[in-house]
């Protein structure tokens, strides 16, 4: 097996503030080849976002990691800073959700992808990155690009913005892109025109993305494979079918059952569904005890009873449906009910 | 697209010289700002023009009885075009220009002064937070707690003779004007620093110098314009005052405090009130002038009012 672009053991990221720590990523285990695509999936506040940060060790203030974490060959744990700049940007880069917010208002578009290329290698003249960033900006789709590198972001779409921050994280050839929710704040038809411009990129630098998002919409359309946080932890893990069509945690099901389908009357036959929500609100991660972070909220804990308030569900072996892919699911229920019955 | 046409592009300037001329307020602020400034800086010359100078007597301008000047307006003539000093008939154009030299300087000074050092000491607060920021913020408080202004009198009251008098001023100014200033770009530098494009410099490996320079630099530029443009006009009523109160420059420098203090019994009396409104005058331009100037600076440089307009 070649080795994998991005690998994590075990992290735990922690956060103290007053006294009071709170852990919000926990024994978070991850492997992630080139050329495909991990979806990280959850709540607000599940961790998939600092997880993130947590790759690029750009955590908040206040945060700190444990564990261990190897992108392109490189830990980023135990890199001092010089290292981590030189991983950032060239081995591991970066897509925000807000394009308007992650381009300085004062610099052009060029500036910015000019920069990320002249940031790694200073040998590259002002004129000969400025042209790079025409062809980048070329290839991620934007008309009349030498036009555009003299662009201010308040100049572009949105759409337009977002192709360009892909331009400015792609510009290096990154091993590994970090998409944070990065067709959340872009409407429908230019999310998908985005995410497509995602794959075939990806396809292009055979790089590794990891992308986060809360929306199975998104995550149906890239992700190979799919990791579902719940508190911080692993719920559940596994290839983007076995996750759609054989979930093994009741969070991943309350989550499907939570997102909206067009196909959803097919499905019933003709009769209207409501969205269901899952109840309550996930669990504040300061006093988290034993037991399943998501029994307060789980349909099926009755079911198993006491084992779920008491011990913490690790991640097991779930069936697969093809190819034996790993399927891991923590969850103290060897077998979910079928879908209809969890979701009621 | 040819790499010249790419640099043809990229030598649009940026508009915000012409974005403030379009401003009439700020333009007249900035000329009421600049013909004093430039009187001062030419003050020799003047006054040679006008074929005076700053300190001889002409008591055969002045009344006999009591010392104010004969003529109307405090005695403007054709060689005294601001009119005579009552008592001593010293030239009083050539008192006010050569006043405006040392106050405006000595607010110049100490204006650049405290506005750089809180230029420096903001970014690094906002850049760095953590304990640099609780630290600076609590000598900041502990600054606002403090009596400037009586601490000041009472420095400039004990200077010794042999010290320069206008450079004390310039550090004793400085030493209390850089706080509020360091105190809003250090937050405004904080909240650059939290914005999501230097994370993302910060995710495309850019050190901390460079974020500072290319990220924060640029949107703190504006404000520290406009800071330095706003406490401009404090420092000179400051100057003023304090040799007003007799502890400013000594007193055989020009100075336009002075020159007001000096007016005083001369404007309670009625006898000569032109000699307190020509430098009072000057006061005013100088101060109102700066704070029109300032404001429609910031105008012009906040990139918010920009996209709002």
């Amino acid at each position: 097996m070649p080795d994998p672009v991005l690998q994590v053991e075990d992290l735990c990221v922690s956060f103290t503030s007053g006294g009071v720590t709170a852990d919000v990523v926990r024994d978070l285990s991850v492997r992630l080849d080139g050329g495909r695509t991990l979806a990280v999936v959850g709540e607000s506040g599940s961790g998939k976002t600092i997880t993130g940060r947590a790759i690029m060790r750009l955590l908040p203030r206040g945060a700190s990691a444990r564990g261990r974490i190897v992108v392109a060959g490189r830990e980023m744990l135990s890199a001092d800073e010089r290292e981590l700049r030189r991983a950032r940007g060239s081995d591991v880069a970066m897509v925000f959700q807000d394009s308007m917010s992650a381009l300085s208002p004062y610099l052009d578009i060029g500036a910015h992808i000019a920069q990320a290329v002249r940031l790694h290698d200073p040998s590259v003249t002002r004129r000969a990155a400025r042209a790079r960033a025409v062809e980048m900006l070329d290839r991620v789709g934007i008309p009349e690009p030498a036009n555009a590198v003299c662009r201010f972001p308040h100049e572009f779409s949105g759409g337009m913005r977002q192709r360009a921050v892909i331009a400015m994280a792609l510009v290096n050839r990154p091993a590994l892109l970090i998409a944070d929710e990065p067709t959340t704040a872009l409407d429908v038809t230019v999310q998908a025109q985005i995410l497509a411009l995602l794959r075939e990129l990806q396809q292009e630098y055979g790089m590794a993305m990891l992308l986060i998002s809360h929306d199975f919409g998104v995550v149906g359309s890239v992700a190979d494979d799919v990791l579902v946080l719940y508190a911080g932890r692993q719920a559940e893990y596994g290839s983007l079918r076995d996750i759609f069509d054989q979930p093994a945690h009741p969070y991943t099901v309350g989550l499907r059952a939570a997102t909206p389908r067009l196909d959803a009357r097919l499905d019933t036959g003709g009769e209207r569904t409501r969205l269901r929500a899952i109840p309550g609100a996930p669990t504040s991660l300061r006093d988290a005890g034993p037991g399943c972070a998501f029994a307060p909220r789980c349909g099926l804990a009755d079911q198993v009873g006491e084992r779920c308030v008491v011990e913490t569900p690790l991640p097991t072996v779930r069936p697969t449906s093809e190819s034996g892919g790993l399927h891991l699911a923590a969850c103290h229920l060897d077998r979910l009910p079928a879908l209809q019955e969890v979701a009621r | 697209m040819s790499i010249a046409e790419i640099q043809q592009a990229e030598g649009r300037g940026t508009p915000v010289l012409r974005r403030f001329l379009r401003k009439r307020t700020g333009v007249a602020g900035l000329v009421m700002l600049v013909v004093p400034l430039v009187a001062g800086l030419c003050a020799p010359l003047l006054v040679r023009i006008e074929g005076q100078d700053p300190n001889t007597l002409h008591t055969d301008l002045l009344h006999p009885d009591g010392g104010r000047p004969l003529g109307a307006f405090g005695g403007v003539s054709a060689d005294h075009w601001l009119g005579v000093i009552p008592v001593t008939g010293v030239d009083l154009f050539a008192q006010i220009v050569y006043g405006i030299r040392s106050s405006l300087f000595i607010a110049f000074g100490a204006s650049i002064l405290s506005i750089a050092f809180a230029a420096v000491l903001g970014t690094a607060i906002g850049y760095f937070g953590g304990w640099l920021n609780a630290v600076a913020g609590r000598v900041i408080d502990f600054m606002f707690g403090f009596p400037g202004l009586m601490f000041v009198i009472a420095i400039m009251a004990i200077v010794p003779p042999e010290m320069p008098r206008g450079l004390v001023l310039v550090l004793v100014l400085a030493f209390f004007g850089w706080t509020v200033p360091a105190r809003i770009i250090g937050a405004q530098a904080g909240a650059i620093n939290a914005r999501t494009f230097v994370e993302a410099a910060r995710a495309t490996g850019a050190a901390p110098w460079q974020i500072i320079r290319r990220e924060m630099l640029p949107h703190l530029f504006g404000l520290v314009v406009v800071l330095f443009a706003m406490s401009l006009p404090g420092n000179v009523s400051v100057v003023a005052g304090l040799s007003f109160l007799g502890v400013g420059l000594r007193g055989d420098v020009p100075d336009l405090g002075k020159l007001l203090s000096d007016s005083l019994p001369w404007i309670y009396s009625g006898a000569d009130v032109w000699y307190m409104l020509f430098p009072g005058a000057v006061v005013f331009l100088i101060v109102f002038g700066a704070t029109l100037a300032g404001d429609a600076l910031r105008d012009v440089l906040d990139v918010r009012m920009e996209d709002a307009a």
